[in-house]
């Protein structure tokens, strides 16, 4: 059976880590399980685990009081849900819901932030992968904002 | 048939002369008496050629009306013209990307791989549309599923009740992709959409040459005089509208070509 | 083989138009309308611009008198052969909607007429060409066109003039014809002699002539026409690269000209209308008040034309410079990979009748320029 280790030697987000390192990050990580319709963040919660997805998928969206609330975006297996554990002011600023079960590895973002300010090799390291996330996701944001399959009006 | 709201599928058949075959990609023009002509890809099945079927978003003038039309109406009909998906490539890998109504045309093309289902190795489909109530052929697309095709749906936007993903398709790409050396890939969707997913082939070590696009341009003659189909040195209507990634790279970087 | 040449007074030379109107050809020929040269049907060799020439530059046409009885002293109007072989606007078909509401299509088939164009310079005969190969290919052939081609009687006119806004010479089109006449004239005027070297191309051309029992040519008068058609061709001061412009403008997409070019280009479409060789046309189905009949007209159309690029949701090509690019790359870039040839005939007529005086010419030395400095 994988240890959390052998899972996050495998993920592309830990890349380049040295042993040592990826050991302390795997310390830092512990295997979650949400039920279907669980709330795993809301906006203003602080940001002290981010997670890598194993099985399931999650919704992400934002609540207006006045408005019906929609989703802006599903991540699924594999992806890293959560930024914000490396980015002041440290808090969620979207609602995360289970869309169905879901198996997640859940890591100590806060441990892991105190970590990265004594190691900048470690922090600069993660905070490459982070970037390189956040600039994929931009791209989709770009293609979604532009609403590519409205009638151009 | 209403597909969505402004979607539909127009099933024809012929009054005298026999339906001339078409090949899955190619389209035709569709007239209709007092308003104007169209330029439809074919969305049928190739191995049932008895039966025109083109699914059709009702956006001018010619499309609204046509909207409206009931079992008996009749419809003008000039092709099959352009080239199409090539399909002829086996024991490969295929990847389907279809962004709003580009599935259409690439219906024909699934129905084939279908058909010929033991000719292939994985068949995915990733299929993005704007909300859940702007998918269609969701019958079709489920029997694909019980076929073995790996099919995944993302949205633009959707209601809490969605169950499915919500994102760009083509986030969706990299994941997906089986075996870069040996994928066909067969994309059609709005231009924009074409290319971001292509951005996102091209971090794979996927051959241009394996990649298929369906291009789309206003079309009036469709046998290559009015030029209005021109894109770089291609017309449309002749040289596509399917081209391969290696025909278009120079052009698919020129704004308002 | 070596084609026959022959002499031609200008008396012989009004007799020959009459036999060509005799056997039912409708002479087609150049005449002055509002102080300009046009194309329209003419009568007999006095209805040509005899006696005047005509003054071109940039965004500028003029006529002017000269001080002698020319037949064919001038160049070029507005006005090319294409408005007779690929007409401004055509009827294809009709349709029309039974009481049982079955449509029922009728081909317009236009009656079939003999043309003869009366003044053809190469450089209008190289856009014939380039014409003739757009509309015959091996997925559809423009009928109609075929059918007025395969009628004409062409009699052509070698330049021994030219305007500030030639430039056939850099385009290898001229300004002698060598192909695809019946008949070529070279007008020879001097203090001292008017008459016409005549060379005969074609069967017909020849059953002309031997009706008008033209002398032999003899070689000082072909040597004499010969001279006449080198001095102009080394007069010529316009050009274009001919041989470097397809692959710079392969490079030159993004220059920074199209943005200069642009501010000034209104896209009125001149430069198409007047084009011999531009062939894009649009689609107009006409229908009748009461619904129950439909005209399918073809027109002439403009890529300059916001309409020509549209799709569902807006046009592609939205910018006046995207659409002056659009032009200008197709023309002497892509026509290359599309036909084969240049679109271009170096006639100048875009250069003359631009209202505000764009010359591709100088505008495609500007692109090489830039591409120069962007690739060195």
């Amino acid at each position: 059976m994988k240890t959390i280790a052998d899972i996050l030697r495998e993920h592309s987000f830990f890349d380049g880590l040295s042993p040592e390192d990826l050991t302390f990050v795997a310390g830092c990580g512990k295997n979650v399980h949400f039920l279907e319709g669980e709330v795993i963040a809301s906006p203003g919660d602080p940001a002290n685990e981010f997670y890598l997805i194993r099985e399931g998928h999650v919704a992400i969206s934002l609540n207006n009081p006045s408005r019906k609330p929609f989703i802006l975006q599903t991540l699924g297996v594999n992806e890293i849900l959560g930024l914000s554990w490396l980015i002041p002011p440290y808090q969620w600023t979207v609602s995360v819901r289970a869309q169905c079960s879901i198996r997640a590895i859940a890591i100590d973002g806060a441990c892991l932030r105190q970590k990265c300010e004594k190691d900048p090799c470690l922090g600069f390291k993660l905070m490459k992968h982070l970037v390189q996330v956040m600039a994929m996701r931009e791209d989709a944001i770009w293609l979604h904002l532009f609403d590519v399959y409205g009638n151009g009006k | 048939m209403q597909e969505t709201h402004d979607v539909f599928s127009l099933s024809l058949s012929a009054q005298s002369e026999r339906i001339p075959s078409f090949l899955p990609g190619q389209f035709n023009m569709l007239y209709l008496f007092g308003f104007g002509e169209v330029p439809i890809s074919i969305s049928g099945d190739p191995s049932k050629q008895e039966e025109l079927v083109h699914t059709i978003r009702a956006v001018g003038a010619v499309t609204k009306a046509m909207q409206k039309l009931k079992k008996g109406d009749e419809v003008g009909v000039r092709g099959p013209f352009g080239t199409h998906w090539p399909l002829s490539k086996k024991d490969c890998d295929v990847l389907v990307i279809a962004g709003g109504v580009g599935l259409a045309p690439l219906r024909p093309a699934l129905l084939y791989l279908a058909t010929h289902r033991k000719d292939y190795k994985t068949i995915t489909l990733l299929y993005g549309a704007r909300s859940p109530d702007d998918l269609f052929y969701k019958q079709e697309i489920q029997e694909w599923e019980e076929l073995g095709f790996t099919v995944k749906i993302s949205v633009d936007r959707a209601d809490v009740s969605w169950r499915g993903s919500v994102g760009v398709i083509t986030t969706l790409i990299n994941k997906h992709l089986p075996c870069p050396q040996n994928t066909l890939v067969l994309l059609c969707g709005p231009e924009i959409m074409i290319k971001f997913a292509l951005h996102e082939l091209m971090r794979t070590k996927i051959d241009p040459r394996e990649i298929y696009i369906s291009m789309e341009r206003n079309m009036q003659c469709a046998v290559g005089f009015c030029g209005h189909c021109q894109y770089g040195p291609y017309f449309l209507c002749k040289d596509g509208p399917v081209f391969s990634y290696e025909q278009l790279q120079t052009w698919l970087t020129i704004e308002q070509l | 083989m070596t084609k026959k040449k022959l002499l031609c007074t200008t008396d012989q030379f009004q007799q020959l138009l009459c036999l060509i109107k005799n056997d039912a050809y409708k002479l087609l020929g150049p005449t002055i309308r509002n102080e300009v040269i046009i194309y329209d049907e003419i009568q007999s060799a006095q209805d040509l611009p005899i006696g005047w020439m005509d003054e071109q530059d940039p965004g500028r046409y003029r006529l002017k008198r000269r001080s002698d009885q020319a037949y064919f002293g001038y160049n070029l109007g507005p006005h090319s052969w294409k408005k007779y072989l690929f007409p401004p606007s055509e009827k294809l078909f009709s349709a029309r909607k039974q009481e049982n509401g079955m449509v029922v299509f009728q081909e317009t088939v236009p009656p079939v007429e003999k043309m003869a164009f009366i003044g053809v310079r190469s450089c209008e005969m190289q856009a014939i060409f380039i014409q003739d190969k757009v509309f015959n290919h091996k997925l559809a052939v423009y009928k109609q066109y075929q059918q007025r081609r395969d009628n004409l009687f062409l009699v052509a006119v070698n330049c021994t003039r030219s305007v500030n806004t030639c430039f056939c010479v850099s385009m290898e089109s001229g300004p002698e014809v060598k192909e695809g006449y019946d008949l070529s004239l070279t007008e020879i005027i001097n203090d001292k002699e008017h008459y016409f070297v005549i060379v005969v191309g074609s069967a017909k051309g020849e059953f002309f002539c031997d009706q008008l029992d033209l002398q032999p040519a003899e070689q000082t008068h072909t040597q004499l026409a010969n001279q006449l058609i080198r001095n102009n061709e080394e007069q010529m001061v316009r050009q274009v690269d001919n041989g470097r412009v397809h692959a710079m403008l392969e490079k030159s997409w993004n220059a920074k000209r199209w943005d200069t070019v642009a501010k000034r280009c209104i896209n009125c479409a001149n430069c198409t209308m007047v084009c011999p060789t531009c062939f894009c046309s649009e689609t107009e189905d006409k229908v009748s008040l009461d619904g129950t009949h439909v005209d399918r007209w073809q027109q002439w159309d403009s890529c300059f034309n916001l309409s020509h690029s549209f799709v569902h949701g807006g046009s592609i090509r939205e910018s006046a410079k995207s659409r002056y690019r659009q032009w200008l790359t197709h023309k002497f870039g892509t026509w290359w990979d599309q036909f084969g040839t240049s679109g271009c005939v170096g006639c100048g007529r875009c250069i003359a009748w631009c209202p505000v005086g764009i010359d591709v010419t100088e505008e495609l030395r500007e692109l090489q320029i830039e591409c120069n400095e962007n690739n060195s």
